[in-house]
């Protein structure tokens, strides 16, 4: 599990021995490379974890933060920082990867605040019809059924030009309801990011059911447009 | 501390270069006989009456050995490498590798080479030092440095392999770094600083696409895809078929049956590719064992209809790669064009309509030479790391894994950990389990690959954490860390948590050289310590003259030294008394020099030499016996093709 540490940990740079707090990949005092600290992504970026974020900005200090510690600048190094630029790049990589998707960014920042993110549903989980949102569920039982049609037709020759169609009809709705998603999401992030702790532990329980909706969706909009072969 | 210079090397199928920062300009370094290209060809000589090691030649004088001594030559290596023995098997009915017939399962496969045996990194290794020799013969100092290209879709296994060549070479690899990254920081140098740039690799035997973004010197991968069986070659390949089919139907002669014959076809269907660049048609006009001749114009529209479903091969990789990037093809502002292949017109047409470029009023960016412009590239990378260069101080290259990293779990499918087209380097950290009371040991499966199932997958590697204190089952935690590094290579390191006991782990690579057996291989110590430079430098260039004065004295029991005019006799005779005095001084760069001189008065002799061979292959004369050896179906890239194009 992730953990949120204790940012006022002083620690002691390996090269100039000022004590320094651990969520550096500098040290204040020589500026020396440290090794990777225990951070979240955003004290990679010395940010406050919050959803809405500039991302212009992110990538900006992305390419910053890059240019000081990617394994190019410890090409000629001594190990100990060879491998300590190895590791902080990938941190930093990663936090980036996780950040800049506005996503994988509000599933990341919930899991640290504790939310149980369902897992990604295999491909078995998928048809399991407690899975399934009530509202759609009348919708996703009859796109099943049209979508094991069309898989037999393709098998033994050329789909019916109207099923096609149909689940054409259908992507695009399932599309549109992802859409809707997305929107509901972001109008939680700011309840989230401005929040008093009420308000945030709402959003939030508000955005896991959203996310959970959503891989639900984005999994039947796959399977679709994976059937349509297109 | 002194530190020498960091050289950037193209380590290519057909052909391999290595490049400099010359202040702030790449430029390729020439090998001893002027030419920028040293082809990707390693002959043994024939074994020393003496019982001593035969010397190992690599590049032109290889290539030449091809046709008289097919069974000591390889070439084309880098297509075994990081490969297992199965996979190299499959590789078998297209090129005319002799495997060691004791190979095991699991093992390195090895090739043979007249009596000797090689594993694919060893046969690399020798490319690779004679690139460093030509370096170090340019700067006339010890160069134990360098970047190495491979494809961008190399994966774990062929990278690890490139970088263990680079160890038994004599050179400490600072990089590996994918072609086409390299290509755009070669076109980047003199560049606008923004934009989307798409880089477009067809080589000889690979095809690789990359979606970059450029911004203040930051060159960020975006996306990467490809097909390493896809190439130059496979357009060879057509070409030798059709005139294959025809021969046997309009002549009734099935020169299938006669591998030196088909080497010759080879060549002649590569000369042909190489001219319809540029003229309208090519012609084939070649004289057959039964004395007939196979004549035959290719209209360049017939080779192009001909080509059509290859060049059409590389177009889903490049929208594979634009939809990963999440960029349409009107959004990417430049074009650039690396491998030879890519000078064929319909490629860069296809290029054109896949990337809307003439819709636009683009043009794809072909001013620098495709066959060089890795190597330039490799070479500015190089001077990054050396991080002591104004040009290349404000550049930095962020590269992606190519493909997805993933761990088999039940069932035998796979936990995706590390996305493709994820910038490295890159982890991921994943927690396991017991399954039983008290078991002490966890085996975990490590896979790349895009498909659903672990058995599609390549194997990377099977780790065991030993050493878990015994405890109920599930109640362990055992956490492991998958590092992708900046060389594309997976490291992996593993922990207890609930003890906080390291767990030791034990890495078994699928495939792959152990540290011991690299180490094993290192090429016999050519690189001691510097004092010994100078009189290595003696040592290679009395070889090199060695080499040459034996081919010269050998010359006139060749049909081809008839040919000969009396200057040009003359002209080589003199040369060659005049090396033979060089020699016996102690200036390495005079004999240098004197082999150099002696290397131009017989150039017209061996094109002569290598164009009879040809004829004696093909008219199946002579070769037959020795052309058994390349295997029944050739259907190989020859590097016979000329070195450098016109």
């Amino acid at each position: 599990m992730l953990k949120v540490i204790d940012s006022a940990v002083p620690v002691a740079c390996w090269s100039c021995s000022v004590a320094h707090n651990d969520a550096t990949l500098f040290c204040p005092h020589c500026s020396k490379i440290q090794p990777p600290p225990g951070s979240d992504f955003f004290s990679v970026f010395g940010l406050a974890p919050r959803l809405n974020l500039d991302l212009p900005e992110l990538e900006h200090e992305f390419h910053r933060l890059s240019r000081k510690l990617h394994p190019d600048r410890f090409a000629r190094a001594g190990e100990n920082e060879k491998q300590w630029s190895l590791a902080d790049t990938a941190l930093l990589n990663d936090a980036y990867r996780t950040l800049k998707d506005p996503i994988h960014r509000t599933e990341y920042l919930l899991k640290l605040h504790g939310a149980e993110i369902g897992e990604e549903h295999s491909g078995k989980d998928r048809k399991d019809p407690s899975r399934v949102p009530a509202d759609l569920l009348e919708e996703v039982f009859e796109l099943n059924m049209q979508l094991e049609e069309m898989r037999m037709e393709r098998a033994t020759g050329e789909p019916d030009p109207e099923l096609q169609a149909s689940l054409e009809q259908a992507k695009r709705k399932f599309d549109g309801l992802l859409d809707e998603v997305d929107q509901d999401l972001r109008a939680q992030w700011q309840a989230w990011d401005e929040g008093d702790i009420a308000v945030r532990q709402a959003a939030q329980k508000t955005m896991v059911a959203l996310l959970d909706r959503r891989r639900y969706l984005s999994n039947l909009v796959r399977d679709v447009t994976e059937t349509l072969g297109v | 501390m002194a530190e020498g210079r960091v050289v950037g090397i193209d380590l290519g199928t057909t052909n391999s270069l290595v490049a400099y920062m010359q202040g702030d300009t790449p430029v390729v370094i020439p090998g001893v006989d002027g030419s920028n290209l040293v082809p990707s060809v390693v002959a043994l000589d024939p074994m020393p009456a003496n019982g001593g090691r035969p010397t190992i030649t690599v590049g032109n004088s290889a290539r030449r050995a091809l046709i008289e001594t097919p069974e000591r030559v390889i070439y084309s290596v880098k297509r075994l490498m990081g490969r297992s023995l199965e996979e190299v098997r499959s590789e078998l009915k297209f090129f005319p590798f002799r495997l060691a017939n004791d190979a095991e399962a699991g093992e390195v496969p090895r090739v043979q080479l007249g009596e000797l045996r090689f594993t694919p990194p060893e046969i690399s290794a020798y490319v690779l030092r004679q690139l460093k020799r030509n370096a170090e013969r340019f700067f006339g100092a010890p160069v134990t440095q360098a970047v190495i290209t491979v494809p961008a879709y190399f994966n774990d296994a062929q990278r690890q392999a490139t970088k263990d060549a680079g160890r038994m070479a004599g050179l400490e690899v600072l990089r590996l770094v994918n072609e086409p990254t390299a290509a755009a920081l070669a076109y980047g140098l003199d560049r606008a600083k923004e934009g989307t740039i798409a880089v477009y690799d067809l080589g000889g035997g690979t095809f690789d696409i990359s979606i970059l973004k450029l911004r203040d010197g930051i060159f960020e991968v975006q996306s990467t895809n490809g097909d390493t069986h896809l190439g130059g070659d496979d357009i060879d390949n057509l070409l030798l078929a059709i005139a294959l089919d025809e021969i046997h139907a309009e002549h009734g002669v099935d020169l299938r049956a006669h591998p030196s014959a088909v080497q010759g076809l080879r060549k002649a269907a590569i000369d042909a590719k190489i001219q319809l660049s540029t003229e309208p048609a090519a012609h084939f006009d070649i004289e057959l064992p039964n004395g007939d001749r196979y004549q035959r114009e290719i209209p360049r529209e017939v080779f192009e209809q001909l080509i059509e479903p290859v060049l059409q091969r590389t177009a889903a990789p490049c929208k594979q790669a634009l939809a990963d990037a999440g960029i349409a093809p009107g959004q990417i502002d430049e074009v650039v064009m690396v491998g030879g292949s890519t000078r064929i017109p319909a490629v860069l047409q296809l290029v054109d309509e896949l990337f809307h470029l003439s819709a636009r009023g683009k043009k794809p960016h072909t001013e620098l030479n495709p066959d060089e412009v890795v190597a330039l590239g490799a070479a500015v990378q190089a001077d990054i790391l050396a991080g002591a260069s104004k040009t290349t101080e404000e550049m930095l290259l962020l590269d992606v894994t190519p493909l997805s990293l993933g761990i088999e779990a039940l069932g035998g499918t796979v936990a995706r950990i590390i996305q493709r087209n994820s910038t490295i380097p890159a982890s991921a950290t994943e927690h396991f389990t017991t399954g039983v009371d008290g078991q002490t040991n966890v085996a975990i499966h490590v896979v790349q690959g895009e498909r659903e199932l672990a058995a599609d997958c390549r194997s990377l590697a099977r780790f065991d954490l030993k050493g878990i204190p015994p405890m109920s089952a599930g109640l362990p935690r055992i956490e492991v860390r998958f590092l992708i590094d900046a060389d594309g290579i997976l490291q992996v390191s593993a922990r207890e948590q609930r003890s906080g006991k390291e767990a030791q782990i034990e890495v078994k690579p699928t495939y792959g050289l152990t540290d011991e057996q690299v180490e094993s291989m290192i090429l016999e110590s050519f690189d001691h310590a510097e004092e010994d430079f100078a009189k290595r430098l003696l040592i290679e260039a009395r070889n090199e003259a060695d080499t040459i004065l034996a081919a010269v004295d050998r010359a006139p029991q060749n049909p081809a030294w008839q040919q000969l005019t009396s200057d040009e006799k003359t002209a080589i005779g003199l040369a060659s008394d005049y090396l033979k005095k060089a020699r016996r001084t102690e200036d390495a760069p005079a004999i240098r020099e004197a082999t150099l001189i002696l290397d131009h008065a017989t150039r017209r002799f061996a094109e002569l030499m290598m164009e009879s061979a040809v004829t004696t292959a093909i008219r199946g004369k002579t070769m037959d016996a020795a052309g058994e050896e390349l295997g029944d179906e050739v259907t190989a890239p020859h590097p016979m093709a000329p070195a450098e194009f016109k």
